[in-house]
């Protein structure tokens, strides 16, 4: 049967070869460093179950050690651009079409696969027809484009690189969020924020995780930290466990209440400022300015939909 | 309550600008340390989790695909596609151009668009232009605002369409976070429910876009009549 676990074996290679191939780029002067940081991945992926919990952690701190002291890019690999205007005149359409295959085997592996509960685990259809979509996609891509065999894996870690550590961060936070539980982090904090909200009131707990979610995004700049704390604070306790509220409809919008926080803030320099400084603003929040009429309303649409989608 | 130290850690620690691997460790040794528990059972913890939720990080597995098609060309494809748009007005330009935005992160395709790739190359530009062909020369201050809408359009429509793509890193820290609380979803049941705030931000934003035009059409009756004209 196909499990999650064929999913990792992929999922390291892709890392291993990432760390290989990274090791070859000269124009990168941490590139030891980068491989160690991806191979350390690769190690996760493959061999993680037999780490031992205390092994993993290990793993981890590791992990944290090599990325604070920081990753470096190179330059290396890069497709000339006069090369890739010729190839894109030639291909057109194809490219868009291939990117469509990972999407499409995913939604329809999700349908199609959990029908078939002797081939594949059902519990993790999706992720096991991700992987299945890239597979697709390359097999694709060879087949089309003609392109090198080591090209996507070489063109995968210059992207790679491109990302840094910033590419374990959610995985880092899904973990943090194993500690907010064990040590009742949601029940402490459920305690203060009851107090501030009427009892007994739905709306009020819906519209206190909300807010929450865009103010802390706003603070912290990335609605991804947030999204842990408020899961811990209000969502679970109150809004899932409490009032028997869709898990599903709760994080995902609750999300995308984070997100409209992330509008408003000078926090999130990447999408606010950089771009500000990008087209030669004058005004630093020029940007944010434009922002803040789209995010409000859209904040206040995404609270409504959690109270009317989530508790039908 | 000292267990909410946790909480002050990893909201002071973002809001410090430190590396957030080490602020989310900090956070995860102050909340165990509060709750009494051992450093060497706070890292086995730590460890246990990061192990359960490694399906987080598979999302990259997609980056060979996207390098191989960016190779291809797949970017320009992109901008040829913007722009076609030229010759819209200023609203309809950048309402286009979110439309193109949100389809194209909700197919995994984030990096194909974005504000150094077609912003500053080729969005503001264009709509600049557009505006300057509605109302003619504009003052100052009104090209640095149509440049910052062309750079809060690019935002909107990222955010609130990449969601949609189910392989996208928060749809799978939602997943892995659910899961420490013992809920079990499926990836795709939470990026369905993006769509209907994905629909929610264009007409929001697009509402906005068509007041814009509005505003700068209006500029055009105001000023005085070009050469020439009657």
């Amino acid at each position: 049967m196909i499990t999650l676990h064929w999913v990792y074996l992929l999922a390291g290679t892709a890392f291993a070869a990432f760390a290989l191939l990274g090791l070859t780029d000269r124009t990168n002067p941490r590139r030891a460093r980068n491989a160690i940081f991806w191979g350390l991945m690769a190690t996760s992926m493959w061999a993680g179950d037999l780490l031992g919990d205390f092994g993993n952690g290990l793993l981890v701190i590791a992990l944290i050690a090599i990325g604070g002291l920081g990753l470096g890019r190179g330059t290396a690999g890069e497709a000339a651009p006069a090369l890739r205007a010729a190839r894109a005149a030639r291909h057109r359409g194809t490219l868009f079409l291939i990117a469509l295959v990972i999407p499409a085997t995913a939604l329809i592996g999700t349908f199609l696969f959990k029908h078939l509960p002797a081939l594949v685990d059902v519990k993790q259809v999706t992720l096991i027809s991700l992987a299945l979509g890239v597979l697709l996609a390359l097999a694709a891509g060879y087949l089309a484009l003609r392109a090198p065999l080591l090209l996507p894996l070489e063109q995968g870690r210059r992207l790679m690189d491109q990302v840094g550590w910033a590419a374990i961060l959610p995985q880092m936070l899904a973990s943090l969020g194993a500690v907010f539980a064990l040590a009742g982090v949601g029940e402490a904090v459920g305690a203060i924020i009851q107090l501030g909200i009427p009892a007994g009131s739905l709306f009020g707990a819906v519209v206190a995780y909300g807010l929450g979610m865009a103010i802390f995004t706003m603070v912290m700049g990335n609605a991804f930290a947030a999204f842990p704390v408020m899961l811990a604070a209000i969502g679970m306790p109150l809004l899932i466990h409490g009032y028997g509220g869709n898990p599903a409809v709760v994080s995902a919008i609750g999300m995308l209440a984070g997100f409209c926080g992330t509008l408003m803030t000078p926090m999130a320099a990447n999408f606010n400022l950089v771009p500000a400084a990008l087209l030669e603003l004058k005004d630093d929040y020029g940007v944010i300015r434009r922002q803040i009429g789209t995010a409000l309303p859209l904040l206040a649409v995404n609270i409504l939909f959690i109270y009317w989608f989530a508790f039908p | 309550m000292w267990v909410l130290l946790g909480i002050a850690v990893i909201v002071v620690g973002f809001m410090l600008r430190f590396n957030p691997l080490l602020v989310i460790m900090a956070a995860a040794l102050a909340t165990g340390l509060a709750a009494g528990l051992d450093p060497v059972a706070i890292v086995s913890a730590f460890g246990k989790a990061f192990n359960e939720t490694r399906y987080v990080s598979i999302v990259w597995i997609v980056l060979p695909v996207i390098g191989l098609l960016e190779a291809f060309g797949l970017r320009e494809r992109a901008r040829a596609v913007i722009d076609g748009l030229r010759g819209a007005t200023v609203g309809r330009l950048l309402a286009g151009y979110l439309l193109l935005r949100q389809l194209t992160a909700a197919l995994g395709l984030t990096s194909v668009a974005g504000h150094p790739q077609t912003v500053r190359p080729l969005v503001a530009p264009m709509a600049l232009a557009a505006a300057e062909a509605q109302a003619g020369e504009l003052p100052e201050a009104e090209r640095e605002e149509i440049k910052a809408w062309s750079a809060a359009t690019d935002n909107v429509g990222l955010f609130f369409g990449e969601d949609i793509f189910l392989a996208i890193g928060s749809i799978l820290l939602i997943k892995g976070l659910l899961e420490q609380y013992d809920v079990i979803v499926q990836p795709l049941q939470l990026s369905v429910w993006a769509i209907p705030t994905a629909i929610a931000a264009f007409l929001i934003h697009g509402f906005r876009l068509w007041r814009l035009d509005r505003r700068i059409n209006a500029r055009r009756a105001a000023a005085p009549a070009p050469e020439g004209a009657e």
